[in-house]
């Protein structure tokens, strides 16, 4: 029987796991090959955590420091001449153009290195070999070149911050002409040429990262791990993984082409350009062919970014209700769908430039579709939730905060989707409060969740519930204080990227909502101090961890407190139910890992899973048992 | 390790593994994937952007008609090489892997004449969209095979230090796998570039 066939053959890769892992236990490395040139997927995830984490701290204060200007327009910052130096102009503001590079720098770290690097890059490395059992990623050696090339870019673009024309300033797109141009702004002179290397190398890190997830999820799964029997957390990384291989490349090809019109004088998106009433030789370019391509990376990327987080999330819910998730199959295909439309919506950042309007119509038909797949993640959350035995853990907090800012922010998308309403709305404050809700802050919440979800596996420690809660309420108040009040100033048509609007009569009316914005801003970030603190702490000093602390069925939970390299000390263990078992009617525990064959609980079985006895042979492994 | 053959026979739903692929050779194929939307990308750049009119219309070089017979008819020494490896040829792999790489020599010198053609036809780098794409594209294909040509040394070296064989073959069916694919992407560059002018 051809069956059999198969099971001999994962027989001897099992044998042949085994001897890996003897190996393994023979060189001990030293704390080069172990801490930093390491090429466990444990040790890598930890390092994109760390690294994200510092660049969310960057990201965050830089923020911060353009929300003085824009909340105290009449502040003297002279105070921040020690940090800023030449950037404080002599009366005590922020130099005009270096508010422009703060927000284009907040903007590419937060999307890139806080929420692609350090989201994907942690996640996706630490929990796809230990969820589908796998004793590493499909090559060891391509994940630590994949950190490691981030760690250059971030080198590279953290050095772009110290250069005494600034780092770049053409905002986080880095629209043509004006980043083409080192006359136009300073921040488009070396702060722009070091931000396309950074990003060069930033795409090349994702790219070696995604093509080993993808690899690793589809070759090395565990006996049993069919797709049907995958966490969601697993099937939200393989789909990122795949968008990603697909979109950056292309953003790749726009940089590539932005760099020859930069520097070897070619004419791709410069046209007609005027300096001083002296016409520049460029003929024949077209502007917004940069933002087809870029948007065509650009939209997919909001989904990279948000993708982790749902996936994260689903886990975290069905988890802390006690409940299966519901909808399993609707949760997997609505990110399918979400994961293909997200290919043909790019257009709807780009209805001002001019663009037929009946393509507009198109465009804003398709993005309006993607409502629907996101409408039925949301409905099966609240599902799932709806009369689940809630466990209020600070990842739970998180999860649920998420489901609020996915649902706050996406319903600003349906206005901003329509062509017609985004003729008004387009580079307003409207679409700031619209992306940070739904991208920033839904991803930030996911993010925090898994920290707080997954530290004992990465630590072996548990962080501190109580100030995770406070953190958690701390900071979701403040992302609303910052955030709503924008969709009112954006309604009023304040746009984004101004340094100062207090030239304006209209505007003026909005000093003390973007005062009281500001206060947030600032608040909001001082409470992830808390966590920083939490975090080290625990580390160090948290409440040792037990090896399964929220009794959660997937596979990472049947490793040891602290997995060494190889994960399972012992043979991989085999997957025979699906992971969402929880509160099973007649189950002993309400919870039952996805290693427990359907013998192992005849209480609790379906008649269909009696079925499945019968073909799981006469095993039954003595030392897999859950209790 | 008797138990353990007897435990595991048995019928469980299974990872099915058209999947028992070598993951590293899948991992090329998603790297070509990659390299494939790369070149859509600038294709469809060059679509939109001769859409908008304003566009130099040139004969491409004599010179790539040569390149481009040079080009696919690499791919039958390197295939054969495959052959042979399986049947462990050792040193009729070495001599066709050394002929692929002679022709894609060949070829690269073949697009650099090409350019040179262009050249002499003022049509520059810098000027018109048209030649800019042009250049841009064929270089950056040009560069992928210089990847290639040391990809196909590498893999000669090691077939000739007997690393290659019947029993290994995957790392010269990577190689092999790549050089098919850039001489495809070639093809299709070169009526892409044919057919819009
Ligand atoms: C401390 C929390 C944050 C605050 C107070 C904040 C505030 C702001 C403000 C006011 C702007 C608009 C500036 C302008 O257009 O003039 C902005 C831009 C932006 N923010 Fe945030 N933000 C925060 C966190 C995040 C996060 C977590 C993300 C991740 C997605 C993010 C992504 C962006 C992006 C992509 C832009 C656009 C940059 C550009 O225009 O090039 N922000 N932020
Ligand atoms: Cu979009």
């Amino acid at each position: 029987m051809a069956t059999i066939d198969i099971d001999i053959k994962s027989a001897q890769q099992h044998d042949s796991h085994e001897h890996d892992s003897h190996e393994h236990e023979h060189h001990e490395g030293n704390f080069w090959t172990n801490y930093i040139f390491s090429q466990d997927h444990k040790v890598i995830a930890k390092q994109f955590l760390i690294t994200g984490m510092f660049w969310a701290l960057i990201g965050g204060v830089l923020s911060v420091i353009f929300r003085l200007q824009l909340g105290f327009p009449e502040a003297n910052l002279e105070w921040l001449r020690p940090v800023l130096g030449g950037w404080i102009t002599p009366e005590g503001k922020i130099d005009a153009e270096f508010y422009l590079a703060l927000v284009t720098m907040h903007g590419t770290i937060m999307v890139f290195f806080v929420l692609t690097a350090g989201l994907s890059g942690t996640f996706s490395n630490f929990l796809i070999p230990l969820q589908i059992g796998a004793r590493d990623m499909a090559s060891g050696f391509m994940n630590m070149l994949s950190y490691w090339f981030f760690f250059l870019s971030s080198v590279v673009m953290l050095s772009s911050l110290f250069l005494s024309t600034g780092p770049a300033g053409g905002g986080w797109t880095v629209y043509p002409p004006l980043s083409a141009l080192p006359q136009a702004i300073q921040g488009s002179g070396l702060g722009m040429t070091l931000w396309l290397v950074s990003m060069a190398l930033f795409i090349v890190s994702t790219l070696l990262g995604g093509i080993n997830y993808i690899t690793t999820i589809i070759n090395m799964r565990t006996q049993g791990m069919s797709f049907t029997k995958m966490p969601l957390t697993v099937w939200a990384f393989f789909f990122t993984a795949i968008i990603g291989l697909l979109s950056f490349p292309v953003l790749f090809g726009a940089a590539l082409l932005l760099i020859f019109d930069r520097s070897f004088g070619t004419s791709f998106f410069l046209s007609d350009i005027y300096i001083g009433g002296e016409a520049l030789p460029n003929v024949g370019g077209s502007p917004i062919l940069f933002q087809h391509l870029f948007w065509f990376l650009g939209h997919p990327e909001v989904y990279i970014v948000l993708l982790p987080a749902l996936g994260i999330t689903s886990e975290i819910i069905a988890t802390n209700s006690r409940k299966p998730i519901f909808g399993y199959k609707a949760m997997v295909g609505s990110m399918l769908f979400i994961a293909i439309l997200s290919f043909v919506v790019w257009a709807h950042h780009m209805f001002v430039t001019g663009m037929n309007p009946f393509l507009g119509s198109i465009f804003t038909l398709l993005t309006l579709i993607i409502a629907v797949p996101s409408a039925v993640k949301i409905f099966n959350y609240v599902t799932t939730l709806w009369r689940g035995n809630i466990k209020f853990t600070a990842a739970m907090l998180f999860s649920i905060g998420l489901v609020s800012f996915f649902l706050t922010g996406g319903i600003t998308g349906i206005f901003l989707g329509n062509s017609a309403v985004d003729i008004q709305l387009h580079d307003t404050y409207f679409v700031v409060a619209h992306f940070h809700l739904v991208m920033g802050s839904a991803s930030f919440f996911g993010m925090m969740a898994g920290v707080y979800h997954w530290f004992p596996k990465m630590f072996g420690r548990m962080m501190d519930e109580r100030l995770g809660t406070i953190h958690f309420w701390l900071t979701f108040v403040g992302v609303y204080l910052v955030f709503f009040p924008m969709h009112y100033i954006g309604i009023a048509g304040f746009p984004r990227r101004y340094y100062s609007w207090t030239s304006f009569e209209t505007f003026s009316g909005f000093a003390d909502l973007n005062m009281l914005v500001s206060v947030a801003a600032i608040l909001t970030l001082s409470a992830q101090f808390l966590f920083l603190f939490n975090f080290i702490y625990s580390i160090f000093r948290g409440r040792l961890a037990p090896a399964n602390p929220w009794n959660s069925n997937t596979l990472e939970w049947t490793t040891p407190r602290l997995p060494q390299h190889g994960n399972w000390p012992g043979a991989i263990p085999t997957v025979y139910r699906w992971p969402y078992d929880y509160s099973k009617p007649g189950a002993k525990e309400d919870f039952i890992p996805q290693h427990i064959p359907y013998s192992e609980t005849p209480e609790s079985n379906l008649p269909h899973e009696n079925e499945q006895i019968k073909l799981e042979g006469v095993v039954v492994k003595p030392s897999s048992g859950h209790h | 390790m008797e138990n353990v053959m007897k435990n595991d026979i048995r019928i469980v739903e299974e990872p099915r593994k058209p999947l028992a692929m070598h993951p590293k050779k899948f991992a090329m194929w998603l790297f070509l994937a990659s390299v494939l939307m790369l070149f859509a990308a600038f294709t469809s750049a060059y679509i939109v952007r001769q859409a908008e009119g304003d566009w130099v219309i040139f004969d491409l070089p004599d010179m790539f008609t040569f390149t481009t017979v040079a080009i696919l008819a690499s791919s039958i020494p390197v295939q054969w090489a495959y052959f042979a490896a399986r049947k462990n040829q050792q040193n009729l792999v070495v001599a066709l892997l050394g002929i692929g790489t002679v022709l894609g020599i060949l070829f690269l010198a073949g697009q650099w004449q090409g350019w040179g053609q262009l050249v002499d036809n003022h049509i520059h780098l810098v000027g018109n969209p048209s030649g800019s794409f042009f250049y841009l594209i064929t270089g950056l294909h040009g560069l992928h095979i210089i990847s290639a040509v040391i990809y196909l040394i590498i893999t000669l070296v090691r077939a000739h230090r007997g690393i290659i064989h019947s029993g290994n073959l995957a790392p010269l069916e990577m190689c092999v796998t790549y050089w098919h694919f850039l001489g495809g992407l070639w093809l299709y560059l070169f009526v892409f570039l044919l057919l819009n002018r």
